[in-house]
């Protein structure tokens, strides 16, 4: 590992956030099917096909819910591409890795037996459906999210998260906290990018966790301070603890035929996988 | 840590989504009691710097790095009621925007990392810290160790959940319909990383912001209601720490009442309890039986270990079997000794204050 390779690392991962973040603002524009739907429908609507994806137990009718999601994505203008950049490939890395010991470890008819020295491995039916079933599950849920996230504006999902009878707190806060993420990451990439700029030569390992947590603590000196800053500017602008959210969407007919066919996609793969 | 969607089966996502709700609603009451209306902008910034913060790689001993959740520093800074909202809303930032953690699984997920975390790393801190100076270097090794027991105690209750999924739910073959793997094979799976990595990450993290704010920013150790400047919630403790919320003694004894009313409900747990077992425990067939099947298939020594035999006659108590010998209902039995043991406490609690009036000199905290 090099000595700055922590440092790159979450610089990095501050750039990929940004990124993502912009990329979901470029989708959510674009004029797709999705797009067209009332925010509530598409909340209401994928919320409802990925418990579908939860309660289904068969392999296929969860296969179907997929091509149904991939189908979504490309009418709303989503790419396969970047699905597969974004999600499948990510997913499998993840939940395919852990996957994987379950087509030894889940006792049932054998199927193939791998065989090295004397090291015998058993891969049974119930092991290799047992991992197909996770991996596809993940991936149907994190697609139909990454859809949503990519074609819907967060402030659009947090009108519609009240429709589900969230208290108005908890969706000012997760409107306010969205805010100031990229706030406090722009901070902290600056702070980052500057003390690489100034280190010279290496940095032993106990340096480099002293400058991570000092780093952190200046970023909660300054988030409390624009906390209070925050609070002021909602005082001298009237806030006296009441939350009021403006929703200014109207149900159309082709919200109603869309929250119809969201529901009743779910039904069937619940019916057809039971 | 964050589980994602399919991981766990729908009916423990309700149970957990219903946990972390009640959690939620509790937070939300006590926070708004302790900060008024400077809560929103609080929690919503501290959110934002937790969610900012699980993105840093931390640099850890052997040249690797791990990622923090940041509930250490959140239960300590903010005490536990705002810390499960300030990491929740985090959460549900992280699954609804990046799509790290799934939707359904949210609840658990706020339930592990926030809620058992929250109060697993205050009250370790709390314990460690105890009075100590708030620039001590007591309180570096109380964060340290908070973190480290705090994010070790959530991969706990998150692998158990894992290791319980084959058992709730599989098809007529017996294959696994949700995370595949028993708990004895998720316990140590999920434990391994957390014990090494995680807990040492959150660890450095929480030690390290510590160790900062005693220099820079000594303010935010005092408690949430110190830097907050809420009007007339303060209550000041020792070294002007404050406290995150008002202690009623009237309430502690309506649950410790309540907690009476509900001992007779031991009664309904069937078999022994593992490793309690008395010499005719281990001579009877039938219990010998239950230990059997509870100890994995290992059958019991034939005969009673010498010690537990020497050993047994030492002591007997008043009331075995939770229950005086004159009286047959045990659910009866069960509130007699519930009583019993509670107006012992009551009593050495009353004694230990007359004592401290008496000799008001003896500092029982040095």
């Amino acid at each position: 590992m090099s000595r700055h390779s922590f440092l790159e690392a979450t610089l990095q991962g501050f750039t990929r956030a940004v990124s993502k973040a912009l990329q979901s603002e470029h989708a959510a524009t674009q004029p797709g099917l999705l797009q067209q739907l009332d925010p509530r429908v598409r909340v209401l609507g994928i919320f409802a096909l990925v418990i579908s994806v939860i309660l289904c137990r068969r392999i296929e009718a969860i296969a179907a819910i997929l091509l149904v999601a991939i189908a979504i994505a490309v009418a709303s203008r989503v790419s396969p591409a970047s699905l597969a950049k974004r999600v499948w490939l990510v997913v499998l890395g993840f939940s395919g890795v852990i996957a994987l010991p379950a087509l030894f470890l889940t006792p049932g008819v054998p199927l193939f037996v791998l065989r090295y020295a004397t090291l015998h491995l058993t891969i049974t039916v119930q092991g290799v459906r047992t991992a197909v079933l996770l991996v596809l599950r993940v991936e149907t849920a994190a697609t139909l999210t990454t859809v949503l996230v990519l074609s819907t504006a967060w402030t659009h999902i947090l009108k519609a998260l009240r429709s589900l009878h969230i208290p108005a707190e908890i969706v000012i806060m997760l409107a306010m906290t969205h805010r100031y993420v990229f706030l406090l990451i722009e901070t902290a990439n600056q702070m980052f990018e500057s003390r690489k700029s100034r280190t010279v030569g290496t940095l032993s390992g106990s340096e480099r966790r002293k400058m991570t947590a000092r780093t952190a603590g200046v970023l909660l000196s300054k988030s409390i301070e624009l906390s209070q800053e925050v609070y002021l500017a909602m005082l001298s602008r009237g806030f006296r603890g009441e939350v009021r959210l403006l929703t200014d969407f109207r149900l159309k007919a082709r919200d109603y035929a869309g929250l119809t066919a969201f529901l009743f996609t779910g039904c069937v793969a619940v019916w057809m996988g039971r | 840590m964050h589980i994602p969607d399919g991981y766990l089966s729908p009916s423990t996502c309700a149970t957990f989504y219903l946990f972390a709700a009640t959690g939620w609603y509790a937070a939300l009451k006590r926070v708004k009691q302790l900060l008024a209306t400077r809560a929103i902008p609080l929690i919503s910034v501290f959110a934002a710097f937790s969610f900012v913060v699980m993105m840093f790689n931390v640099p850890l001993p052997g040249g690797t790095t791990g990622h923090a959740v940041g509930v250490g520093i959140a239960a300590i800074v903010l005490g536990p009621w705002a810390s499960i909202l300030a990491i929740s809303i985090a959460l549900a930032i992280q699954a609804l925007f990046f799509g790290d953690g799934g939707i359904t699984t949210l609840g658990a997920n706020c339930f592990n990392m926030a809620i058992v975390g929250s109060f697993t790393a205050y009250a370790v801190y709390r314990i460690i810290a105890a009075n100590s100076e708030l620039n001590s270097h007591r309180r570096i090794v109380a964060a340290a160790v908070a973190g480290y027991v705090a994010i070790n105690a959530s991969a706990l209750v998150t692998a158990v959940e894992l290791g319980i999924q084959p058992m709730l739910l599989h098809d007529a073959s017996g294959m696994p319909l949700y995370a595949p793997y028993p708990l004895h094979v998720a316990i140590p799976a999920m434990m391994i990383g957390h014990l090494t990595f995680a807990g040492l990450a959150e660890a450095v993290i929480s030690a390290g912001m510590v160790s900062y704010l005693q220099r820079a920013d000594l303010s935010l150790l005092r408690g949430v209601t110190a830097f907050a400047r809420a009007p007339g919630t303060m209550i000041t403790g020792a070294n002007g720490e404050v406290s995150p919320g008002r202690f009623s003694p009237g309430r502690l004894w309506w649950v410790v009442a309540c907690l009476m009313l509900f001992t007779p409900l031991g009664i309904l747990a069937a078999g022994t309890a593992w490793g309690e077992w008395s010499s005719a425990d281990l001579m009877n067939p039938h219990t010998r039986e239950q230990i059997g099947a509870a100890s994995g298939n290992h059958a019991p020594p034939s005969s009673v270990p010498s010690g537990i035999e020497k050993l047994s006659t030492v002591w007997t108590a008043p009331f075995p079997g939770y229950a005086p010998r004159f009286i047959k209902s045990p659910a009866f039995g069960y509130l007699i000794s519930a009583m019993f043991g509670v107006g012992i406490l009551v009593l050495a609690s009353l004694l230990a204050r007359v004592a401290a009036r008496k000799w008001p000199g003896r500092n029982l905290h040095p």
